[in-house]
């Protein structure tokens, strides 16, 4: 197997009494497309929170491109090409969605005009722009999830870490995304990012990752294809309750 | 392009102004609403831009005037080198303060108490030690000539002012059209997005306060060259500070010419009141606080962005 692009070793890390994430382990490999599910509270963002630099671990290691970057700042590792996305958005709401774009396009881009014409490029990807010259705060639901998404992709960076993406939008919203997820990872013109998502909705998941871990009260419990872990009975109990699996076959048995 | 050239009509028609006139009411009248716009853009630099909001930058503003009379007094330097020295001074507290208050993440109130506390700590510093003159003040001897940045009329520094706050606007332009201001602005909106997006915002505030101090130190050298004296409380004092961030916050913070419209309008304001109440002395503060509490309540955009919190008043009265 090629050299993960992302690797975590031994991740652990505890709020007091409460141990958010214990002991995860896991490898994203290059030009993938994956997602970490888990039941509310599992872990999940403090999980990408240690990935991107917001938060030490107290135990364990992250390996990004070969690297070691455990304790690195987010904006390091921001630089060094992993990008993450927030669930509760984050926009510069006093800016336009054409500048809050050019702030992540600065990244790689000093001059202003430039930076400007890239966020341009970058809006037509995720599909805001007819919204460029809105001020972000102006915008739905649906298009602040498009520009966090819009921020990320202009850092060019080759790691995205989405976090819920598709939470609070409705089903057409649902179904518009789920298109300019996949066509980051597979348009040749920015060859080789690799999205690792959290998500909720099992539809998207289905649809676009290739492989899903499954994270219950901060553990790893369960990895695979997307069908294998839906079967998976521990998955089930995580979600739905201790016994249910059980209950759940015998109900459909004949 | 066009901040350029309203730049540019600006210097022309205050540079025309201060000229034309010829009474000493009128070449004050200018020369104190400049000095107001130097201290009120240097502050927005800071507040406006990066979200910092400094209750003491008098201290910046005292460091740039003591090293200015210290240099001349004490080291018999040349008073251009001296405003040169004195930009530099202000800009190293900047950096000091701004370090330590940035390193450990101080924001909001607690960046204001904490300039205000080290700026009372400079105004003790500088009554109990000789060399600053202590509670006496440093007087600096009157000379005038350019070559000694003193004048013989207001004109004359009027003209060095412009000069001074000419090249704040600039500087301001370059904030609103550049990637460090993108980037500055972005760490005042929203500091973990901007950390997501590759900026370090330790290094980008601070940079931010290094470039308000030193034109707040400015600001103290031409202060000290007008007036030929400082003492501890002028220095440090908070009326500076207040000054300051009063007229960015009426004219509009974070905006180009917010500061020279609430700089000018303040300054306004306490002229009138003033020569119409003189006879109650402290009036014209509370004419002040009143002022403030109207534009903070019913334009929290400032003069600048009137016409945007009408609108959005209007709107809001229609929904409600």
């Amino acid at each position: 197997m090629a050299e993960p692009l992302l690797e975590v070793r031994g991740l652990s890390i505890a709020f007091g009494g409460l141990r958010a994430v214990q002991n995860v382990s896991f490898r994203v490999p290059r030009g993938s497309l994956t997602a970490l599910i888990g039941p509310n509270g599992a872990g999940k963002t403090t999980l990408f929170a240690l990935v991107s630099g917001f938060l030490r671990p107290d135990h364990g290691q992250v390996f990004f491109d070969g690297r070691d970057i455990t304790g690195h700042p987010p904006h390091l590792n921001a630089r060094a090409g992993m990008t993450r996305t927030f669930q509760i958005v984050q926009p510069f709401a006093l800016q336009t969605v054409r500048e809050n774009i050019a702030v992540g396009a600065h990244l790689h881009i000093a001059g202003r005009a430039a930076a400007l014409a890239e966020a341009e490029r970058v809006a037509e990807r995720v599909g805001l722009a007819s919204q460029l010259d809105k001020p972000a705060a102006d915008l739905t639901v649906a298009g602040r999830k498009r520009l966090e998404l819009a921020r990320a992709l202009a850092t060019r960076a080759r790691l995205l870490l989405l976090d819920e993406v598709l939470a609070g939008l409705n089903p057409q919203e649902i179904g518009e995304m789920i298109p300019v997820v996949r066509a980051i990872v597979e348009d040749g013109a920015d060859s080789g990012v690799t999205v690792l998502m959290i998500e909720h909705v099992m539809q998207a998941v289905m649809n676009l990752a290739a492989h899903v871990w499954v994270l219950a009260q901060g553990q790893l419990i369960a990895e695979g294809s997307p069908a294998e872990v839906t079967r998976n009975p521990a998955v089930i109990e995580a979600y739905l309750g201790p016994g249910t699996a059980e209950r759940l076959r015998k109900a459909h048995a004949p | 392009m066009k901040d350029a050239a309203a730049i540019a009509l600006f210097v022309l028609a205050v540079g025309a102004a201060a000229l034309a006139f010829d009474s000493g009411v009128a070449l004050n009248f200018i020369m104190m609403a400049l000095y107001a716009t130097l201290l009120a853009q240097a502050w927005n630099m800071l507040g406006g831009y990066g979200g910092q909001f400094s209750f003491g930058h008098a201290l910046f503003f005292g460091s740039g005037a003591y090293v200015q009379a210290m240099a001349q007094l004490h080291g018999g330097i040349h008073a251009w080198a001296a405003l040169g020295l004195a930009v530099g001074a202000a800009a190293a507290v900047g950096a000091l303060v701004g370090a330590l208050a940035f390193r450990y993440g101080l924001k909001g109130s607690y960046f204001a108490l904490i300039t205000l506390a080290f700026a009372e700590v400079f105004r003790i510093l500088a009554l109990s030690v000789p060399f600053t003159g202590a509670g006496v003040g440093l007087m600096l001897p009157l000379r005038a000539a350019a070559s000694n940045l003193q004048f013989d009329s207001p004109r004359g520094y009027a003209l060095l002012l412009l000069g001074m706050v000419t090249l704040a606007l600039a500087v301001t332009a370059w904030l609103r059209h550049s990637r460090f201001g993108a980037q500055l602005q972005a760490v005042r909106d929203n500091e973990d997005a901007a950390r997501a997006l590759g900026i370090d915002p330790l290094r980008t505030k601070l940079s931010a306060c290094v470039l308000s101090a030193a034109f707040m130190g400015a600001a103290g050298a031409i202060y000290l060259q007008m007036f030929q004296y400082i003492d501890p409380a002028i220095a440090f004092g908070p009326t500076t500070s207040v000054e300051a961030l009063l007229g960015a916050i009426v004219g509009g913070m974070g905006t180009l010419w917010g500061p020279v419209l609430g700089a000018l309008a303040l300054h306004v304001l306490s002229d009138l009141t003033r020569n119409l109440f003189g006879a109650l002395p402290g009036i014209n503060m509370v004419i002040y606080g009143l002022v403030l509490v109207v534009i903070v309540t019913f334009m929290p955009r400032g003069i600048a962005g009137i016409g945007r919190s009408v609108r959005s008043l209007w709107q809001g009265g229609r929904r409600g």
